[in-house]
């Protein structure tokens, strides 16, 4: 795992490798352990390497035989050693026994279409001497980052905006449309990013820019759902997957550097650690992150975990303090507003992996977007439920049993949940499962100043998201379709970036997602709702397929959303609160950053100072403006070097 | 208590508790629902707020959007609930 950096001169005028050297000098965390420049005429390519495979040989930028290909690669390709069998039958010579190389020899054989042999999660750039073409690929899931600028006559990419904050071409104003996307999704839909000149490459894509500055952005794959018609053999189903499910985990523990896991106490994570167990010969470490709170924390189920897996465990304790200690660090390295702080503690947690001389970890990221395992999904087969008897008083309880971690929706009255809930909406339109949440976390935008919501007038990122589904969505079950939106929107958008690779490359540490090899991804798009979700039970063919190899006690327990402290988190004894928050905070500031409204702000932290914030929406509002306020300051307002 | 008062006060309450203080455009027969004013928190710290301001008791029956879902239902709520109280105690 690494950072990629480069710049290519559109029109042919040489580059020198300053540039791309300054650049690579803000990515040092992504790869701490080598580095490289590669230059040629119009092309500069930069590399920081964390070294995992052939850790002696796998320096970058890499070239083929001839030198008429260069790669600067972050990511890792899990089939690598399948593919280079295929490609020396073929008659291709390896000097490295890198994966990296295989890629630069696929593309020789393959061209741009290699990305789809791949099975892995990557960002790269090769540049294709002969075409004077510079070709970029991501992951078919958004695990890896990467964003580009064309800036006049000069096309910039890298693993993070900050490092093509370094241009001095750059312009950093801040895109309004991108905040207005968080204050709906939680997170921006590429290509928006928090800057208006930086665009971030989707997951699923493809770029190439030819020298002359023309260029083509295009999608290779996106999760389709083909759900069969036929009955489907449960069993069958469930041996399938889980035989999948091995050989997607036994890929990923190739290195040559000791692969970790990570251990929430959950279903998800217990199942990967319990498979890796199962194939490696070494004792496995797990890790995991404790909360003070019992609300949050689930070191109960860890222990259960680690008693019946034999791991050797180490976790991190979490208090409210450290989250407000480590808050401005995380916006830094998330490089977006958020709207909970929950990858704080992952933040802390990588740097335990990292403490404990661990740089790979697998976790069970993935499996509740494609198993079905969100409240979101049950949320909308209930209110779906409720809708064709309106006026039951049964069907209600179903959803204040859903949320039992959520006290206020218990004790609400029937006619006001069937109004939070939406249960009049057609559940036959488009956005029928997100609707509730989406409108709920839109009610941050009363923060805006007056000039915000004058300069948004018109922009409605809905609009924007219905444009661009695919086309066969309109013919998806609505469980289908809530799978593909969180799928397309919040996982590469949050859960893999904020909560994923940037609190983790923050320190140096590599995620690899056995429910994310696009070999499950697919298997499970084909696998009908009903078997996903039975009745109201979460990843039913999961626990069906890999249930016996955890602890009963953790395969029984309900789904627990992972959450950490809000708006606690910052108040400290008699309403103090950090220095940052009241500065960033200040009505002076707040009006000179002008996203927000300075009085809404000031009444948001009175009512902080007074202990007197408890509703999911003003912790959101509070950590959405606080967020924002640290982009504005570390991307917009400050020089970043 | 006069009618005007207690919208004065209704609306003080939801602009400043649901709306961080903007609410200029809000209108007095706004739904709460419908415009997603109010969330799941909302309904329970209006009912603390009247009960505790006009010492009224809210019972179970009368959490419905007929009564709690607008400035104005809101308002003619507790109206009705204060008249019934007076005519009690007169």
């Amino acid at each position: 795992m690494c950072g990629i950096a480069g710049i290519l001169n559109l029109g042919g005028a040489p580059t020198s490798p300053g540039v791309v050297e300054a650049m690579l000098r803000t990515l040092t965390h992504r790869g701490p352990d080598d580095a490289g420049v590669y230059t040629s005429g119009s092309c500069t390519l930069g590399h920081r390497r964390l070294s995992i495979i052939d850790v002696q040989g796998g320096h970058q930028p890499m070239s083929n035989e001839d030198g008429s290909l260069w790669i600067s690669f972050n990511g890792e390709i899990f089939n690598y050693i399948e593919l280079r069998r295929w490609l020396e039958d073929k008659g291709h010579h390896f000097a490295t026994q890198s994966d990296t190389e295989v890629i630069l020899h696929l593309y020789e054989e393959k061209g741009e279409g290699c990305v789809e042999e791949l099975n892995g999660q990557w960002a790269f750039a090769i540049w294709d001497q002969a075409h004077q073409k510079l070709f970029l690929s991501r992951d078919r899931l958004g695990v890896r980052p990467v964003f580009f600028a064309f800036t006049g006559r000069t096309f910039l990419f890298a693993s993070e905006i900050k490092a093509l904050c370094v241009h001095p071409d750059l312009s950093r104003d801040l895109d309004l449309r991108t905040i207005d996307q968080i204050l709906t999704f939680w997170a921006p839909r590429p290509p928006h990013t928090i800057l208006r000149q930086v665009s971030e490459l989707p997951p699923g894509h493809s770029l190439s820019v030819r020298g002359d500055g023309g260029h083509r952005l295009y999608q290779y794959w996106f999760p389709d759902y083909q759900v069969p018609t036929e009955p489907v053999d449960e069993d069958r189903c469930a041996e399938e997957l889980l035989e999948l499910l091995v050989d997607a985990t036994r890929i990923r523990l190739r290195s040559d550097v000791p692969v970790g896991a990570y251990l929430s106490g959950g279903l998800d994570s217990s199942i990967i650690t319990a498979i890796v167990k199962s194939i490696a010969k070494e004792r496995l470490r797990s890790f995991s992150v404790t909360f003070g709170d019992p609300e949050f924390d689930e070191s109960g189920f860890q222990q259960e975990v680690v008693r019946f897996l034999q791991t050797d465990h180490v976790g991190v304790h979490c208090t409210a303090s450290d989250i407000s200690r480590v808050f401005p660090d995380v916006v830094w390295h998330a490089e977006r507003p958020i709207v909970r702080t929950a990858p704080a503690p992952l933040y802390m947690l990588s740097k335990l992996v990292r403490d404990n001389g661990y740089k790979v970890v697998l976790t069970g990221e993935g499996a509740d977007e494609m198993f079905g395992g969100y409240d979101i999904f049950k949320e909308a087969k209930i209110r779906a439920f409720w809708a064709a008897q309106p006026e039951s008083s049964r069907r209600p309880q179903l959803l204040k049993r859903l949320y039992p971690y959520l006290p206020n929706v218990k004790s609400q009255p029937d006619a006001f949940l069937r109004g939070f809930f939406r249960v009049g909406t057609d559940s036959s339109s488009c956005f029928f499962s997100h609707l509730p949440r989406w409108e709920l976390t839109a009610r941050l935008k009363l923060l805006y100043s007056d000039n915000v919501r004058d300069e948004l007038r018109g922009y409605d990122p809905l609009d924007e998201l219905r444009a661009s589904l695919p086309r066969s969505f309109a013919g998806w079950d609505g469980f289908s379709r809530s799978q593909y939106l969180e799928t397309s929107i919040l996982l590469p958008g949050y859960i893999l970036s904020s909560q994923g690779d940037r609190v983790a490359m923050a320190h140096s540490v590599e995620g690899r997602f056995p429910f994310l090899d696009h070999r499950v991804v697919q298997f499970a798009s084909r696998i009908p709702p009903r078997l996903k979700m039975k009745v109201l039970n979460e990843k039913y063919i999961l626990k069906r397929a890999a249930g016996h190899l955890i602890p009963p006690v953790v395969k029984r327990r309900p789904k627990q959303p992972y959450r950490a402290p809000d708006v606690a988190s910052f108040v400290g004894p008699r309403g103090t609160l950090p220095e940052y928050v009241e500065t960033l905070l200040s009505p002076e500031r707040v009006k000179q950053d002008g996203v927000f409204n300075p009085a809404a702000v000031t009444q948001l932290l009175a009512k902080a100072r007074a202990g007197k914030v408890s509703g999911i929406r003003d912790n959101m509002a509070f950590v959405s403006v606080l967020s924002t306020q640290l982009v504005i300051e570390k991307f917009v307002r400050n020089s970043v070097s | 208590m006069t009618e005007s008062q207690i919208r004065n006060d209704v609306r003080s309450f939801v602009i400043q508790n649901f709306m961080f203080g903007q609410g200029d455009r809000l209108q007095d027969s706004e739904s709460f629902l419908e415009s997603g004013l109010i969330d799941s928190t909302g309904v329970l710290e209006l009912v603390g707020f009247l009960e505790t301001t006009y010492a009224i008791k809210v019972a179970d029956e009368d959490l419905v959007p007929a009564n709690l879902d607008s400035v104005e239902s809101v308002c003619r709520y507790v109206e009705r609930k204060l008249q019934g109280a007076s005519r009690r105690a007169g």
